[in-house]
């Protein structure tokens, strides 16, 4: 177990550091001068040189990367340039927001999917079954920016139920979580029925029924916990898409968290800030599927780490 | 500057044997107007920085103009120039040598007494090359400005603290433009002590003399002005405070309006809805529109076949069909056809530019020695209406048998391309096109026309360099005398219609301004598309609900 997590703590920051590498060349490689656009329209050739030293743009590649790693190394991620603010001040200060998001879409994607896919798998082969999976097919591959205007025109501006966008208290939470959360929870509403319907086939259920338990104890007491488990342990996986989902979600709801300031980022090719972003969520990916990973034994004995 | 010229062209008259000067009394608040309440503005993307040496977007800089002041500024609502912290100022008549007294007992918003110390340390602070400030260039013709700049020097030797309320500046030349320069927000004073204790995050923590202090700031959401109790122009602002929300989509910001929650969205009326508000009568009576100092215009590279040949140049200005291009987005433009706005003094309204015409267009190309045209591309920055644009002008450029291909990059990348000698025949400038950073007409001559901008990473796209242009731009430039200001603007069109003549560009509209406000919003519609406030004046506007 102890090799086994040392190994893949190895991996993971190989794989960070690979991320790393892989954005930093790819900004470097934009055909976009940032020190022009720091510089503005009116400033003289010498300024943008004078700019240029300054950032230590002057420099090779490698040597930029080097001190990037090394700044990083000591939890700098630099200064934006259209902001001119520290990065890990930025995204520190934008982290709760998006974390509060993907707590919120995680409670709506399993109360919707888990439920879903329960009934979908006890009346199986139904009309009940098959609407329930067509409108997860509908979730899985609705737009989130549309999606999510919906909601907002439907639910805040004609109903008045929530606000319209920002942030703030519960209310404001509701329809980004569930723009989020709808998504996952097609997902999770397919992985819910199919892990049922085979958990419902086992002989251990044949013996429960046999028992003559009720229905309902039959279904909450032994088929659920069993079926359950191996979707939940998907959780960690879910992270990956979540951090692209923000992107979209927060923009649209007026969310302040990292997605929407990776996307103003991009917008102004401020690349320190895409930097940063992409490695915090980076390594909330890899942090997602490690434990997802060292979770898995827990719940499923054959599984094991090795 | 015909207006200005008004203004002051009696006391100039009068302090010619000395020099010239100019002074005002206080302008006049409407004494009926209370004090009192509280406006939402939305904005979808994060204010950058408050810093006044720094702040260069269109978001930030009317912000920036609440919370600190410069030696000048414009009467609301105009291009009009007016004394601002000063109280006066005196020209020599060689026009190299600008006085400027200031008022007394102007505070900043820590409490202390701003001086003249203040103003030096402040032109100090934003020509050092420390300070990285985008405005730098500006102030290249104080003296001392070259040792500044190379990092020779600490203190610009031109600028000189006379009295605690007396500030003196020597230039290298005359500068008719220098009394906006001293306008703008780069020359806007700070106090040492907040610079110093909060270093590269002063931009955060914005300390200054303006109408308007920061009260709040929370990032990604919510930046909060609050009135500055001490502020010398009594009666100013209207307003207790001002709530900026961050992070509104346009179109959620129209929704919101709509619902009485926001007074102002700031990034405007979002293009897909523009037809909806205005197609209904009682949102589009809250609609105030009003000119931009904006042209949005066709670069044509001037050093690369076969634009450099001036027949081709013409032909594509008369092949651009600019009635639909404008129609095209929704008529939130007019046509233009010279690189000056119709709202920039120096506009000459005589000038009828190139006329739509393709039959001439394909005459004038055959001549060139193209019949059948050829081949080129267009660049053009990524988002919409841009894209949608370049393809209108690519339909009238096939028209006239030129086949342009489309690049459509990112903002970023077409600048790049541009300042590139060989990067880009042809490039849309929407998105990126010249705003004015001050409402004179060299503004849109030195980096955009002249001979210094055609380097590369320079802004000059066409490469268009015409020394004997730059020796009259020069020359309209040290016509410094006030009086002599309609002149001057003479000299500034005659430059421009050489320009055209030469046609480096084809200018193809000017953005107008659309202000959609909410029904509670009081003040003159001017203020409302104020030439150098946007969206709006801060300061000057009011609700009506406390009145």
């Amino acid at each position: 177990m102890i090799a086994y997590l040392g190994r893949r703590l190895i991996q993971s920051l190989l794989i960070l550091l690979g991320v790393s590498l892989i954005t930093f060349a790819l900004l470097y490689l934009l055909p976009a001068d940032p020190v022009r656009q720091i510089a503005g329209r009116s400033a003289t050739p010498e300024t943008v040189e004078n700019i240029r030293r300054q950032l230590g743009l002057d420099q090779p590649f490698i040597v930029q990367y080097w001190h990037y790693l090394t700044r990083l190394l000591g939890g700098d991620l630099g200064r934006s340039y259209i902001q001119r603010s520290e990065v890990t001040e930025l995204i520190v200060s934008r982290l709760p927001a998006s974390l509060l998001l993907m707590v919120g879409a995680i409670l709506c994607e399993l109360t919707i999917g888990l439920s879903m896919g329960l009934i979908a798998a006890v009346r199986r082969g139904s009309a009940t079954d098959q609407t329930l999976m067509v409108a997860s097919f509908v979730g899985v591959s609705a737009p989130q920016f549309v999606v999510g205007l919906l909601l907002l025109y439907v639910f805040a501006v004609r109903l008045g139920w929530f606000p319209i966008g920002g942030y703030g208290s519960w209310r404001h939470l509701v329809l980004p979580s569930l723009t989020m959360g709808i998504l996952g929870a097609g997902w999770y509403a397919r992985m819910m029925r199919s892990s049922m319907i085979d958990v419902l086939r086992q002989d251990y259920m044949r013996t429960a029924r046999a028992k003559g338990l009720a229905r309902g104890a039959i279904l909450f007491r032994h088929a659920l916990p069993n079926a359950i488990l191996p979707v939940v342990a998907m959780i960690g996986i879910d992270i990956g898409v979540f951090m692209g989902g923000i992107v979209v979600v927060e923009s649209v709801f007026g969310w302040p968290g990292i997605g929407q300031l990776a996307w103003q980022a991009i917008q102004r090719v401020d690349i320190p800030i895409i930097m940063g972003v992409t490695l915090v969520s980076a390594f909330a990916i890899v942090l997602g599927n490690l434990l997802a990973d060292i979770i898995a034994p827990f719940i499923d004995p054959r599984i094991k780490l090795r | 500057m015909r207006r200005f010229l008004a203004s002051t062209v009696a006391a100039s008259a009068l302090a010619l044997m000395l020099g010239m000067a100019g002074a005002r009394a206080d302008d006049a608040v409407d004494p009926n107007i209370k004090q009192g309440g509280a406006i939402t503005i939305t904005y979808k993307d994060d204010v950058a920085t408050l810093d006044p040496a720094i702040g260069y977007d269109w978001q930030n800089w009317s912000m920036i103009k609440s919370l600190f002041d410069g030696l000048m500024d414009y009467e609301p609502g105009t291009t009009k120039l007016k004394p601002d912290l000063a109280e006066s100022y005196e020209i020599s008549p060689d026009g190299k040598t600008f006085t400027f007294k200031l008022r007394h007992g102007i505070k900043f918003h820590n409490g202390r007494e701003m001086t003249a110390d203040d103003v030096k340390y402040s032109l100090d602070r934003v020509t050092n090359p420390k300070t990285q400030s985008p405005g730098a260039g500006f102030f290249g013709s104080i003296k001392g400005y070259d040792d500044v700049a190379a990092g020779k020097a600490d203190s610009l030797s031109g600028v000189t603290v006379v009295d605690p309320y007396t500030v003196k500046f020597e230039l290298t030349r005359p500068d008719a433009t220098f009394l906006h320069v001293m306008a703008i927000n780069f020359s806007h004073v700070v106090p040492k002590e907040e610079v110093e204790e909060y270093g590269a995050d002063f931009g955060k923590h914005p300390v200054g003399t303006g109408a308007f202090k920061l009260a709040e700031w929370t990032l990604g959401q919510r930046i909060v002005f609050e009135r500055n109790p001490d502020y010398w122009h009594k009666g100013l602002p209207h307003l207790d405070k001002i709530t900026f929300e961050i992070g509104q989509e346009p179109i959620v910001a129209l929704l919101r309006l709509q619902k009485g929650e926001i007074d102002v969205p700031g990034d405007g009326i979002p293009p897909a809805k523009f037809q909806e508000v205005m197609n209904d009568p009682e949102q589009k009576a809250r609609v105030v529109v009003g000119g931009q100092l904006h042209t949005g215009y066709i670069t044509m590279n001037t050093t690369m076949a076969p634009f450099d040949n001036v027949k081709v140049r013409q032909a594509v200005n008369m092949a651009i069909n600019k009635e639909r291009i404008v129609q095209m987005i929704n008529n939130r433009a007019v046509p233009a056809n010279q690189p000056l706005p119709p709202s920039m003094p120096g506009y000459d309204k005589a000038f009828k530019g190139y006329a739509y015409d393709v039959a001439k267009a394909k005459a004038l190309l055959a001549e060139a020695g193209h019949p059948n045209g050829f081949e080129t591309q267009l660049f053009a920055m990524n988002t919409d209406p841009n894209p949608r644009i370049a393809q209108a002008i690519q339909q009238d450029l096939a028209a006239i048998g030129i086949k342009a291909s489309i690049q459509s990059l990112a903002q970023a990348n077409v600048i790049a391309a541009g300042g590139d000698k060989a990067g880009a025949p042809m490039i849309w400038s929407g998105g990126m096109a010249w705003i004015a950073d001050f409402p004179d007409p060299s503004n849109f001559y030195g980096p955009i026309l002249g001979c210094a901008g055609a380097v590369p990473g320079g802004w000059n796209w066409s490469w268009y360099c015409n020394k004997d242009l730059d020796a009259k731009a020069a020359e309209a430039d040290s016509v410094v005398d006030p009086a002599k200001s309609a002149e001057r603007e003479k000299m500034w069109s005659a430059i421009y219609d050489k320009i055209m003549e030469d046609a480096p560009w084809a200018p193809v509209f000017n953005e107008q301004r659309f202000t959609l406000k909410s029904a509670r919003m009081g003040g003159a519609d001017n203020l409302y598309v104020d030439p150098v406030h946007i969206p709006i004046n801060y300061d000057n506007v009011y609700v009506k609900d406390v009145q």
